[in-house]
């Protein structure tokens, strides 16, 4: 009780910071867009019940619709077929301890600027390990590329060939998961892996390797340029869907100053 | 005629209807001032030609009387020009010329009078949608017939008017972008959605790129809020037609993004834009004019290969029809289609309809006057098949 004390007297004085990983949540915000073939995510949407109107004089409120991967987002183990027959794999089963973690910040955001297909790999990781110490166990691994100061077109990025966006490749993924034991993968993207991850074998490692192991993603994250590499910790509870594959949410990340 | 500056001190003119009442029999000129067509009585046991519209033939009583094309031809026998009316709509636009014609078909009729023909002339006539939507006579000049304040008056004539396309992400929005282009409208604005993504054609786009996603509330009232009064004619071109019926289906992901093209679009905009559409619809010769929706044709009974896009379409259509009474003076035409020669349509076999075929054919109907038009033979087909007996085309489509 006594930790949880000084956590909230140094939260109230100032000595923690609470940095918004968020991106708003709006109609313009790109979604993921897959071939045409495939079901699509719905984009977000605002549709006004009233505003101090003949339809609700005092009040004012509306109805939203959009996908569980639109805008900032969270993905359960469930979104990928790796993981669909795991335990406690849906929004509303993950356990909760999950959604409060530390996180390891890896900066490669001079090398996205330089390629918008850079790739995240094990000695990239290692290289990192090597400055700030080994990745605990338990720990989000954020992947900054400052791609969230981009919008639009820029932002997407979409050429003939698909989206061109860093990512990690399947080794790095696989490092992640089994040699350093992390809850999840996040990204500044709108996906935890690359825009050309169709072309990885096996495609989606992120997706594949991260949720094959009731690992974590969380993806269009904002702000990671206000994080340490180390010493973060990140608020991530999604909405509590039945069965449900992700959810938008507020990530919240707690800093020292 | 060149578009004019208008003083912004003056009141604006009330969007006035001409005399609309009308029997239900005297409506068949109506439908057939619609679709373009010169059309009367005609008796089916003596072959006489009615006019105006009746229950009973006026030659030989008899009640057989069917709605068939019919000679254009007649002479002016006499012709003046009215300078004071009780009515409201036509007290707005004395003087007006209206005169007697003897139709060569044998009936004689009273008919709006274009500026170029004169007494004792031979003239053409033709059945025109007024103001008030309803089936007028006109005689025109036999020969070619010159913009006058007449043909303005009863046409969309989109030469020096300003014009919405809703969706130019597709080669058929780009077309009819295009189309009007060389109609001579003088500013075409054209909707994007999701600018973000990339679309072929982007990088020659006809037109005033303006930033509009018909199935986003926010997008449409933004962009209404800054064009809203500066469109004169509005063309939704967002369609999103797929193949697949209803059990076929495993879910209702494809069929909400055709009703929202097909039904909560078209109405988001209605609600938008229609208003200030029908409060500029007395501005002058270049004031607002149309609304135009293009429609499968298969709103008209559903291709089960694409049941739940034609139920979408058939959305589409009954909403066109409200907004007919809602709109007025504002022209609502109906472009019914085929399949379109596109990406989704590439199994079906021709005809097929090209972009730019069906981006002309609503260019000359606007100027034409024309509100229910089909095009493309499949379309047409249809709606023949349609006027004929609508039960027995569903169930012949039903069974196919």
């Amino acid at each position: 009780m006594s930790s949880l004390a000084d956590f909230t007297t140094d939260l109230l004085a100032g000595k923690i910071r609470v940095v918004d990983l968020t991106q708003t949540l709006s109609a313009e915000f790109p979604t993921i867009v897959l071939p045409p073939q495939f079901g699509q995510c719905a984009p977000f949407r605002l549709e006004e019940i009233s505003r101090y109107d003949g339809r609700g004089p005092a009040w004012y409120w509306n109805n939203f619709t959009c996908g569980e991967h639109t805008g900032t987002h969270f993905d359960a183990p469930c979104h990928w077929v790796s993981g669909k027959d795991l335990p406690n794999n849906t929004t509303d089963t993950v356990p909760p301890e999950q959604f409060i973690a530390p996180a390891c910040v890896i900066d490669c955001a001079r090398e996205s600027a330089a390629d918008a297909d850079f790739v995240l790999t094990v000695p990239v990781i290692e290289a990192w390990e090597a400055q700030h110490g080994r990745i605990p166990a338990g720990s989000w691994v954020l992947l900054r590329t400052d791609w969230s100061k981009k919008s639009g077109a820029a932002y997407a990025n979409m050429k003939d060939d698909g989206a061109h966006t860093p990512g990690p490749n399947p080794e790095a993924v696989q490092f992640l998961v089994e040699q350093r034991d992390v809850i999840g993968f996040g990204t500044e993207t709108i996906g935890t892996d690359a825009g050309q991850a169709h072309t990885f074998t096996p495609p989606y490692p992120a997706h594949f390797f991260m949720h094959g192991k009731g690992r974590l993603g969380l993806q269009c994250l904002a702000n990671l340029d206000q994080l340490p590499a180390t010493g973060a910790v990140i608020i991530s509870p999604p909405l509590k869907i039945q069965g449900g594959s992700g959810s938008p949410l507020r990530v919240l990340a707690l800093v020292t100053t | 005629m060149k578009r004019q500056p208008t003083n912004p001190l003056l009141p604006p003119r009330a969007p006035l209807l001409p005399p609309s009442a009308r029997s239900r029999t005297a409506l068949g000129l109506t439908l057939a001032a619609a679709a373009g067509r010169f059309a009367l009585q005609v008796c089916e046991d003596c072959s006489a030609t009615q006019y105006p519209p009746r229950e009973a033939c006026h030659r030989c009583l008899s009640a057989r009387l069917v709605w068939r094309d019919t000679p254009i031809g007649a002479t002016l026998l006499a012709a003046t020009r009215v300078h004071i009316s009780a009515d409201p709509y036509f007290r707005a636009h004395t003087p007006w010329r209206i005169g007697t014609v003897a139709l060569d078909c044998g009936p004689s009729a009273i008919a709006h009078l274009h500026d170029a023909v004169s007494l004792g002339q031979r003239v053409r006539m033709a059945l025109r949608l007024d103001r008030s939507g309803q089936g007028v006579m006109l005689a025109l000049p036999e020969h070619d017939t010159p913009e006058d304040k007449l043909i303005r008056e009863m046409s969309c004539n989109p030469d020096q008017r300003r014009i919405l396309i809703t969706d130019g992400r597709t080669a058929f929005g780009q077309a009819m972008a295009r189309a009007f282009l060389t109609a001579g409208a003088s500013q075409i604005f054209v909707g994007i959605a999701d600018p973000w993504k990339p679309f072929p054609g982007q990088s020659d786009l006809p037109g005033e790129l303006v930033p509009l996603d018909i199935t986003d509330t926010t997008s449409v009232r933004q962009l209404a809020g800054s064009l809203g009064g500066r469109v004169d004619i509005l063309v939704n071109t967002a369609l999103h037609i797929r193949p697949g019926g209803i059990t076929n289906r495993p879910d209702l992901i494809t069929a909400h993004a055709e009703m929202e093209a097909g039904f909560f679009g078209p109405m988001r905009l209605a609600q938008a834009f229609g208003p200030a559409l029908r409060a500029r619809a007395a501005d002058g010769p270049f004031g607002a004019c149309a609304w135009v929706n293009i429609l499968s044709a298969h709103a008209l009974a559903a291709d089960p290969a694409f049941g739940a896009s034609s139920a979408a379409h058939a959305a589409g259509l009954s909403l066109a029809q409200s907004l007919r009474a809602e709109l007025r003076p504002i022209r609502v035409v109906n472009a019914l289609v085929g399949p379109l020669d596109d990406d989704w349509h590439q199994d079906i076999p021709p005809p097929k309809v090209a972009p730019a075929a069906l981006a002309i054919a609503v260019v000359r109907a606007l100027q034409d006057g024309i509100e229910d038009l089909a095009v493309g033979d499949v379309a047409r087909d249809i709606l023949a098949r349609w006027h004929d007996n609508p039960g027995q085309l569903a169930r012949e489509l039903a069974a196919s």
